[in-house]
């Protein structure tokens, strides 16, 4: 048996003068080595400082700056979302867009009871509106992505990280992409807050300061002026890729509504940026019908372009999931639609119904069970359901998945240049008259609608709905016209009334939400609110 | 630790009492901080969970069972945490390790994982100028464990069993199904919801909960084998849940070996506990549908249509698809799934204490620690059910992997100077602590694959260390006036920015207080009556840094799942999103001080503390909005400062203590009161909001206001007929401007209760023994979720039907009012927490043996105002809560 007390008496002094010295060495090594150890990177994660320097990653971080248009989160279903306070689907751009563009106007009307939805299409939205909220964040959001991609890869950055030749050539349209998604970010805040904080690439960081709306204008024109520069040509860049005649598409639709952003018109630009396009050969896809649906990635030469799903690798509540879902209820079969169920939520007022001719292949309706009038804004079955986009290819086939859908949103195409052109020419921008006359009954005969000679802007406003129907501009088209907030135009249930009333002149703008005025003192809200 | 440790059930012994304070122990008498000490004959009965054995019995502690489903643990807190929204967690430390605060996936608490029978005693470090020492972790305090060892000498065993029934406490009130006939035909506005009702009369409440037993079995075994005493423990537990499907299965072993060496010179202590637990979770949201399910319908469907879903009645829309926005039969919901995981968990260590042979007075102590813990679990969801129409069922196995290492070494040298009459107690030490945790990608296979991910997710792991040096130095004058000085300076990796900046990792936490025995004065010192009196103060500083994740301030890039890719061209690329990070992240401190009284009457026949003490805390942690323009529209920040203070009572009475019968009381009581004092970079008057709700998009019902309590109810003041009916949205304009809006809420109420109580107490006559101990809490508020979320719409939208609370249907609101201060109602309790009775055999075996039987309830009763089922909610919003069951139980302990 091992005995303990014999080592101790014949070991004593040699002991304690080792263990000493072993101690010492000991604790100086561990020390030493412990406290770099606090030095923790992650391990997962990828670090920024070491991200710019391997161009294997640039596809992937521009692929966040599309996809921040596109879908909530970094997961399929908006899953580890960009914003706080509000669930994955209710964050997606396009269906905060068309929340905010489209609910508010006579085009739509949603049944659900989430929060303060239903304030929209009443018009009594107020600063503490979460999908407000949520809109507002995530413009901004998207606009911090970009600044950071901007700042890293300027002509310096680049070449500091080690990035040159073809690759650098590849970045800098990177770069060029990047402002233009930032510019269209900034667009939807000027043409929704108007007086909004400023905040890009050189002053990130800093508490934002406000900048008033006519300034906002310019900052936009000069940022899509100097994108387009570093942009690739027309129809020359990947599918899903902006290229100049994206950026022309959006100034065109700056300049027409220059007026109510600065005061002054700038009708003469539309046309100049409308003919910039139409010369880069676009034309009319021969089926209004196929441009919403599952393959409309293919075969579509109207397409300047679009915002890119697809049922397998882009899933997302928002989007053209959104479209397809929120829009199936009552009678209608999902499987007509190429997807599983229906949400049971949008549907239209009689004043959009009343616009289109028998014929219209534009004015597709679902009626049965559903009433023309609307009693209940929360009933699916008030009101005719309206059929836009469907999970289904030009041949009948529905798309990959049943729950996701593949179609691709359309941001810009042909047939808004040409209502734009249009309305130019009569706004006194110049152009041609008979021009604009043919584009028109170009997509009217698309439609199977009749010919007309004659147009006026009335008549343009009235196009403009019956062609770019559900597709976000709605909005701003009713206040170029000055009939979002007056009693010129009532449509059912505009400001809570079931005939329709006027609402103050304020609700042109959208309020700054309270949560950002709290944290940010230089900011000053909308008036009115 | 306390001398002589054993699994004696009834003979008391003359113990010296020793408390741990942390890298060190003190007599109980010479405790300069405030410090709860309960040791295993306090213990409540029937136990299934550490957490449960202390509950009601430390002032100022409040331990709140996370719900009623097994293994679910509980929240801890002391003095009511520090902290906002960074973690109020206390710190748990056992047999010398600091736990992990985080649970695994798999397992809902960590503290779940021991077998409480394996626990000795709990001290708890309630101020600062104790806590201090554990700085880096302890603003919220910290609990001390220690596991039972063995002790040399003759082998004993001890052997327990206990057989036990779970009932539930009763149902939420809601609409009988004749009632809700009768209310849809009155209130329906369109004629389709009144086809919809059903001719049956179904609980549905009644259908998921059943009666559920368990059992619990210990075997320990301890002795001294040729000088080396061990303890062997062997533990096996099995409770199934209220809910149907709900199980849990515990087995667990122990280890202890204390051998000393060189003459005593070397005290060894080796641990090693490990644990398995198995559980089936009931499927989620399933309590919340059975309360809101139609009671008109039945609960089977035997058509074609039924036949599809497993036969369980479900809502169908005209087209034959089911309605997704319709509730889900409660029952489908939880025969439709199988969720189950298993945890494994490992704590081994190591502790050597070498008193110098040249300096006896010195001693060296290293301890090593390593806590793993691995969960696996699998979640199938069957075909055939409303949950799986689409995708045909699923299949989830996933897994985790946690590693917690610890290595500590101080010096400690303790002397008594007679020429000054005082004894110095001087220690130094140093400790590293790194956490690990790994998380494969886990796939969710489904029975159509094409809504299977692209590809496996991507896997995950992150590691956090934890540096500190410390010092501290106690002085005994004259065994009367004793002062205490620690320091202590900690690092962390979870604020490195990347930067040689490094200074925001670190903090320095400073600590001082003083005790005068004055029991031990000679105007005292022979007093009959007066047997203990002595006057604590102190000051200490802690740190916290338990906030959001392990990195961060730490700038990096997050890449995106396989379904979240985007489109160029022919290809689809996964998306890099920037993370939301801030480098200026610093420590939250605290500075506590406190000053206590403890006294003893009569040969400590009377026998209590009292407390008070106040808490600053600066730099608080939290997550919140920050202006546009950052990378997300929150961050975590250093957003302001909260006090709190209080008040605690201990008071312990023996009224009788005889050879034949003895009884004894406990009574203690708390009350603290803490203040939200400021908040920086915002505009005043900001509210925070906070407690999320079901029912709306993102909406909360507390707020956190400079002034005013943490998370008090921000809520609208109800106006009332004559007849006490509330108004559907009519409140009270309270700053006269004519509307009502947001401007008119006001705080009211908080989740800070008025006052808490804890009462137990123990009679013992020959061989028999009853007990009890009860809680009480006043001034508890709960918002009642439940009634909220039920108003006429329940029975108007999205095509289905929707039970209402009793409670709301007579209320009779056209719209949700989730923010009318009726909703907050009064939950006052005074709760009988177990009742036991036993009886002891004597020796019926061999010498020195004995055998006890007893029979024991727990959840005995509650008295309270309030109209849901159980009052006691963390967080105090009612919403689905698995509610606690009443456990009838039998058992024996025998021990020889």
């Amino acid at each position: 048996m091992f005995n303990f007390n014999n080592l101790r008496k014949m070991k004593n002094f040699r002991i304690n003068r080792i263990s000493i010295a072993a101690v010492v060495l000991g604790l100086s090594l561990t020390l030493g080595s412990c406290i770099d150890d606090l030095r923790q990177e992650p391990v997962t994660d990828i670090t920024s400082a070491s991200i710019y320097k391997d161009f294997g990653n640039y596809k992937n971080l521009l692929a966040k700056l599309y996809g921040g248009v596109a879908v909530g989160g970094q997961e399929g279903g908006d899953g580890n979302g960009d914003i706080a306070d509000i669930d994955g689907g209710f964050s997606n751009y396009m269906r905060l867009l068309y929340t905010l563009q489209e609910i508010t106007t006579d085009e739509a009307v949603i049944g659900w009871n989430d929060g303060t939805l239903q304030e929209f299409h009443k018009m009594i939205w107020s600063p503490a509106n979460e999908f407000n909220n949520a809109m507002y964040y995530r413009l901004y959001t998207e606009i911090a992505f970009c600044n950071e991609f901007i700042k890293n890869t300027t002509d310096e950055m680049l070449s500091q990280n080690g990035i040159s030749g073809t690759n650098a050539e590849e970045a800098k349209t990177m770069r060029a992409e990047a402002r233009f998604l930032r510019a269209q970010a900034y667009y939807n805040l000027l043409d929704l807050y108007g007086n909004v904080p400023f905040v890009d690439e050189t002053t990130f960081g800093t508490l934002p300061q406000q900048i008033k709306r006519a300034d906002l204008f310019n900052y936009v024109e000069s940022e899509l002026m100097a994108a387009s520069e570093g942009l690739k040509a027309p129809k020359s860049n990947e599918y899903g890729r902006a290229d100049q005649a994206a950026a022309w598409s959006l100034l065109a639709r700056l300049y027409l509504n220059a007026k109510v952003y600065t005061g002054t018109d700038r009708n003469a630009d539309v046309i100049t940026y409308c003919n910039k396009v139409i010369g880069a050969g676009y034309t009319l896809n021969p089926s209004y019908e196929n441009l919403f649906l599952a393959d409309n990635n293919v075969n579509n030469p109207e397409n300047i372009l679009s915002v890119v799903y697809d049922g397998e690798h882009t899933q997302t509540n928002g989007g053209t999931t959104y479209m397809v879902h929120a829009a199936i209820g009552g009678t209608m079969n999902p499987s007509n639609f190429g997807v599983n169920g229906g949400w049971g939520g949008l549907r239209t007022t009689k004043s959009f119904v009343q616009k289109f001719e028998a014929n219209d292949l534009r004015g597709r309706f679902y009626t049965d069970g559903q009433t023309l009038e609307i009693n209940d804004l929360g009933n699916f079955n008030d009101g005719y359901a309206f059929i836009k986009y469907k999970n289904v290819t030009s041949t009948g086939t529905p798309g990959v998945h049943d729950n996701w859908v593949s179609a691709d949103m359309p941001l810009y195409r042909l047939a808004d240049i040409y209502l734009m052109y249009a309305e130019a020419v009569l706004r006194g921008g110049g152009g041609d008259m008979a021009t604009a006359v043919g584009y028109i009954n170009a997509l009217r005969a698309r439609a199977h609608a009749s010919t007309i000679s004659v147009i006026n802007l009335d008549f343009i406003l009235d196009e403009r709905s019956r062609e770019m129907s559900w597709e976000m501009t709605r909005r701003t088209d009713l206040i170029r016209f000055g009939k979002f907030t007056s009693s010129e135009y009532l449509w059912p249930w505009k400001g809570n009334v079931k005939e329709g009333t006027a609402v103050p002149e304020y609700r042109n703008l959208f309020p700054i939400p309270n949560n950002d005025l709290v944290v940010n003192p230089n900011l000053v809200q909308n008036p009115g609110y | 630790m306390h001398a002589q440790t054993t699994d004696s059930t009834t003979k008391e012994k003359n113990i010296e009492e020793v408390v741990l304070i942390g890298y060190g122990k003190q007599k109980k008498e010479d405790l300069t901080g405030s410090i709860a000490s309960i040791s295993s004959k306090d213990f409540n009965g029937g136990s299934t969970s550490a957490d449960q054995l202390i509950q009601g019995k430390a002032p100022g502690v409040t331990i709140t069972g996370n719900g009623g489903n097994p293994g679910s643990g509980s929240t801890i807190r002391i003095r009511g945490g520090a902290s906002l929204t960074a973690l109020n967690d206390p710190l748990i430390v056992i047999d010398g390790i600091p736990m992990d605060f985080r649970g695994i996936s798999g397992a809902a608490n960590a503290l779940a994982l021991i077998n409480p029978n394996d626990i000795e005693s709990f001290d708890i470090l309630k101020d600062a100028s104790a806590s201090a020492i554990y700085g880096n972790r302890a603003s919220n305090g910290v609990i001390l464990i220690t596991t039972k060892k063995g002790s040399a000498g003759k082998l004993k065993i001890n052997f327990s069993t206990t057989a036990s029934v779970s009932t539930k406490m009763g149902n939420m009130d809601v609409l009988t199904a004749d009632e809700f006939r009768k209310y849809v035909i009155d209130h329906a506005t369109q004629q389709k919801y009144i086809d919809m009702l059903g001719t049956a009369n179904t609980n549905w409440q009644d259908q998921i909960y059943q009666t559920a037993w368990g059992t619990d079995n210990n075997v320990a075994i301890s002795g001294g084998i040729k000088g080396l005493p061990y303890r062997l423990s062997l533990g096996y537990n099995e409770q199934n849940g209220l809910v149907k499907t709900n199980e849990f299965r515990r087995t667990s072993v122990g280890i202890n070996l204390t051998p000393k060496f060189f003459d005593n010179h070397l005290s060894v202590t080796a641990n090693v506990k490990g644990s398995m637990t198995e559980n089936r979770f009931p499927t989620g949201g399933v309590i919340g549908a059975a309360q809101f399910f139609d009671p008109t319908q039945q609960v089977y469907d035997y058509s074609a249509q039924g036949d599809q879903v497993h036969n369980y009645w479900e809502w169908w829309l005209p087209t034959g698809t089911y309605n997704t926005n319709a509730t889900s039969n409660p029952l489908g919901m939880l025969y439709s799934k199988r969720d189950v995981s298993t945890v494994f968990r490992g704590i081994g260590s190591l502790q050597l204490d070498y008193k110098f042979h040249f300096l006896p007075d010195l001693h060296w102590n290293v301890n090593g620690g390593y806590d793993y813990q691995k969960g696996t679990g699998a979640v199938t969801e069957y075909a055939g059910y409303r949950s799986t129409i689409n995708t045909l069922g699923s299949r989830k196995d996933y897994s985790e992997e946690k590693t917690n290492k610890l290595f500590e070494t101080y010096l400690n040298y303790v002397k008594d100077i007679d020429a000054i009459d005082t004894k110095i107690d001087l220690m130094a030490g140093h400790s590293y602590q790194k956490f690990n945790y790994k998380i494969p990608g886990a796939m969710t296979y489904h029975g159509d694959s094409s809504y299977d991910d692209p590809e496996i997710p991507r896997d995950k792991e992150e590691n956090l260390v934890l540096l500190s040096f410390y010092g501290r130095a106690i002085f005994t004058i004259a065994n009367k006036y004793i002062l205490t000085g620690s320091v202590r300076r900690d690092g962390t990796s979870r604020f490195y920015n990347g930067t040689d900046n490094t200074d925001n990792m670190w903090g320095t936490f400073y600590a001082a207080s003083g005790a005068w025995k004055i029991k031990e004065e000679n105007f005292l010192k022979s007093s009959s009556v007066v047997s203990d009196l002595k006057l604590r103060a102190g000051w200490g500083e802690t740190g916290q840094q338990e906030v959001g994740g392990w990195y961060n301030s730490f700038p990096a890039y997050n890449l995106s799942n396989a379904t979240a890719q985007y489109g160029f061209g022919d290809s689809y690329y996964y998306m890099y999103r920037p993370n939301q990070y801030n480098p200026n992240l610093v420590w939250e401190t605290t500075q506590t001080i406190n000053a206590g009284l403890d006294f003893g009457f009569l040969n400590n026949r009377i026998s209590g503390s009292i407390d008070w003490f106040k808490k600053k805390t600066s730099d608080l942690l939290g997550d919140v909005a920050v202006p546009a323009g950052e990378f997300s529209n929150h961050n975590i920040k250093n957003i302001g400062n909260m006090e709190t203070d209080g008040i605690e009572f201990l008071l312990n009475l023996v009224p009788v203590k005889s050879e034949n019968l003895t009884w004894d009381l406990s009574f203690n009581v708390a009350h603290y009161n803490p203040k939200i004092t400021n908040f920086n970079e915002v505009a005043a008057g900001y509210i925070m909001e906070t407690g999320g709700i079901s029912g709306g998009v993102g909406n909360k019902v507390q707020a956190n206001v400079v002034g005013y309590t943490p998370n008090s109810f921000w809520v609208y003041q109800q106006v009332y007929d004559n007849s006490g009916n509330p108004l559907d949205g009519v409140y009270v304009d309270r700053n006269g401007d004519g509307k009502i809006n947001k401007d008119d809420k006001y705080l009211y109420k908080s989740t800070t209760p008025d006052a808490t109580f804890g009462f137990s107490t123990k009679l013992k006559y020959k061989n028999w023994d009853l007990s009890t101990s009860l809680r009480a809490v006043l001034g508890n508020y709960v918002y009642n979720n439940f009634a909220s979320q039920s108003n006429v719409q329940s029975i108007a939208t999205n095509d289905y039907l929707m039970n209402l609370s009793s409670v709301t249907a007579a209320y009779g609101f056209k719209t949700p009012q989730y923010w009318s201060d009726a909703f907050v109602e009064d939950a006052s309790f005074i709760r009988m927490d177990n009742l036991s009775l036993g009886y002891n055999f004597g020796e019926v075996f061999t010498k020195g043996s004995n055998l006890r039987v007893y029979g024991m309830a727990q959840n005995v009763f509650v008295i309270t105002d309030y109209s849901g089922v159980d009052p006691e909610i963390f967080g105090n919003i009612d919403n689905g809560f698995y509610q606690r069951p009443k456990i009838y139980s039998i058992g024996l302990n025998v021990q020889f």
